[in-house]
């Protein structure tokens, strides 16, 4: 641990019922670190990130963000402090239009008062216009988000959350469903976000995690398997045994 | 098409208005009293309606209990009422006291001799009330059904605790208004009901605009978001708990106006107002007005409580069979309500069903069906 770091998780556990989701994992976040993060199906990945935003409460170890615990803090604290997490599946309002949704995540502070006195202010709604325009959104400001198509969700949602300002993004599988085109201008997006804001991007697809260009981690049965450049991992041995397989020929 | 829809609404609104005013000025002419005081009474019975449109059309919320509210702003307008007239009474004190030989105030009463205090009690007390009951259940995430059956078991509570306490607030028999004095005047006077039917109109239009205030903007939008996905409000940083908490609040304050008003025009308060099938009409109210449109809870309220007192004096019987065919009615073929269906797509399929109005077109022509449907 040192001073560079954002993001410390020490020897954590989570044991639903006897089963360890995650088994003594160890990861180091720098400061504006773009890391990616794949392991086969039940290897801890979407809890990895509970624990991070506080869904989960670990059954031993030690979450440091920021230099502060936040073990035992409630989520929306956690989000506060600077946490942001894009689901798997896009989880945005349906019933509010794309600026509501943004008008939610752009609005600080977030607290009742705040929402019922006063307009939004104004730099907060340009804030919302320079987010519409980087997902290709601008057209359909006033459209049901719940109307959108499954692309564009996904990437309202990735609006949703930078428009948060989080220190630490966490996104989980960004390019589920998305056509190779969107997929490649997803990755440019999250690589342009990283250096100001430290990313972690949770996903299966191999191509897109190559385009990131990031440090991967490989997660395997709950614990960190492997650390290093793609090309690294794609050596491993351990690695290729659990999850890429051997080349066919 | 959202143009079109918003234009729909507002014609849907001004025509609101026009009725509504129309009725306010027509009515307290037209109708003989007795008519009068009973559109006064579903009036108001309109505000608690609003009350949980707001937190179960909105929020997601579905109290079950809300008849607790109703029924504290009931007894704080009664026991001001009953001990402003209670001078020529044993001890100075209200008739029923007697009964049961008791012979000082309970302690409790005492401040229910202002009509500063009993004029702030009756929307404040139950709303701290629903605050308090509401942040314990929510600050333990208590949620979905299980929300509904706490608020009905403390339905059950307050019930029982109303109903046993004689030596305090007349126990079953609960409180008279009708014969007890306002300014001067007997409450259930024809002249005092007219007045309280103005007070009524006055106040549901008031009601209905701090509920559009309230949830217009980001903050009914957060409120639309806890109702949809609660957990993704938490993890934007907003605290559901304290939103929930603060809705459900001023639900009961609305609940607290609404028992107050009804109070004063049917004269009397009883712990009938705590029965577990009252609280669920109201919920019937909104659900057939239409879920989510504040109007809708309003005309609900209003016009299945004509209908069942129209029905009631005609076939004693069959209103209960009526109001639950009514209820399976509508979450089967309405799901949204009656407004929430005029104001989707309902009409337009209707009238497509009968060959009126050419099919919504799909994907290649869509652009051209919008913008005629903005000309509209």
């Amino acid at each position: 641990m040192n001073n560079q770091d954002l993001l410390n998780l020490i020897n954590i556990t989570v044991s639903f019922e006897g089963f360890l989701a995650l088994n003594k994992l160890n990861l180091n976040l720098k400061k504006g670190e773009l890391r990616a993060v794949i392991g086969p199906n039940g290897a801890g990945k979407t809890t990895f990130l509970d624990v991070i935003t506080g869904k989960v409460k670990p059954t031993k170890g030690e979450v440091i963000f920021k230099g502060k615990s936040l073990v035992g803090r409630k989520e929306h604290k956690i989000a506060r402090l600077g946490v942001g997490r894009k689901f798997q599946s896009p989880r945005i309002f349906e019933n509010l239009t794309v600026k509501e949704n943004l008008e939610i995540s752009v609005t600080t502070p977030k607290s009742p008062l705040n929402l019922i006195n006063k307009n939004i202010k104004d730099e907060q709604l340009n804030e919302i216009e320079r987010l519409m325009k980087i997902v290709n959104l601008a057209q359909k400001v006033d459209s049901k988000a719940g109307s959108l198509s499954h692309g564009q969700k996904q990437w309202l949602e990735i609006a949703m959350l930078v428009g948060q300002k989080p220190d630490l993004m966490l996104v989980d599988e960004p390019v589920a469903g998305l056509t190779d085109e969107e997929t490649d201008l997803t990755a440019d997006l999250l690589k342009s976000l990283s250096g100001e804001n430290t990313v972690v991007v949770i996903d299966h697809d191999m191509e897109f995690i190559r385009r990131l260009d990031s440090n991967v981690s490989v997660l395997n049965q709950g614990t960190v398997l492997c650390e290093g450049t793609m090309e690294t991992i794609q050596k491993d041995k351990k690695v290729i045994d659990v999850y890429l397989g051997r080349p066919e020929d | 098409m959202s143009l079109s829809k918003v234009k729909f609404d507002k014609k849907i609104v001004l025509s609101f208005w026009i009725i509504l005013i129309a009725l306010i000025i027509a009515a307290p002419t037209l109708l003989p009293v007795f008519r009068l005081n009973l559109l006064g009474r579903y009036l108001s019975l309109s505000i608690v309606a609003l009350g949980v449109d707001l937190i179960w059309g909105y929020t997601g919320l579905l109290s079950l209990g809300q008849g607790i509210f109703f029924a504290l702003g009931g007894y704080c307008a009664a026991m001001y009422l009953q001990i402003t007239s209670s001078s020529e009474f044993p001890n100075n004190i209200p008739e029923f006291f007697a009964l049961y030989g008791v012979e000082k105030l309970p302690f409790f009463w005492e401040p229910f001799r202002s009509p500063v205090f009993t004029f702030f009690a009756i929307w404040i007390i139950p709303a701290l009330v629903a605050g308090l009951i509401g942040f314990l259940v929510f600050r333990n995430r208590i949620k979905g059904v299980y929300f509904s059956i706490l608020t009905q078991a403390s339905l059950l509570v307050f019930f029982n605790f109303f109903n046993g306490q004689q030596k305090l607030i007349n126990g079953t028999n609960g409180l008279k208004t009708d014969v007890t004095q306002l300014f001067g005047q007997m409450v259930g006077s024809e002249f005092m009901q007219r007045i309280f039917f103005w007070i009524t109109a006055i106040l549901v239009i008031a009601a209905w605009f701090f509920a559009k205030w309230v949830v217009k903007g980001r903050f009914g939008n957060i409120l639309i978001g806890i109702r949809d996905d609660e957990p993704r409000v938490r993890f934007t940083g907003y605290n559901p708990v304290i939103f929930k908490t603060i809705i459900f609040s001023i639900a009961g304050g609305l609940a607290g106006i609404s028992g107050a008003l009804y109070t004063v025009q049917s004269g009397i308060v009883s712990p009938q107002f705590m029965t577990v099938p009252f609280s669920i009409e109201m919920v019937i109210w909104v659900a057939v007005g239409g879920r989510g449109t504040l109007l809708g809870a309003i005309l609900g309220a209003v016009f299945i409580n004509y209908a069942k007192s129209l029905v009631s004096e005609a076939l004693p019987a069959s209103w209960m069979f009526i109001q639950g065919g009514l209820f399976i009615l509508v979450v089967t073929a309405l799901p949204e309500g009656v407004l929430g269906w005029i104001q989707g797509d309902g009409p337009r399929n209707l009238l497509q069903r009968f060959g009126l109005k050419r099919k919504i077109e799909t994907y290649p022509s869509l652009e051209v069906n919008n913008k005629e449907g903005n000309n509209e």
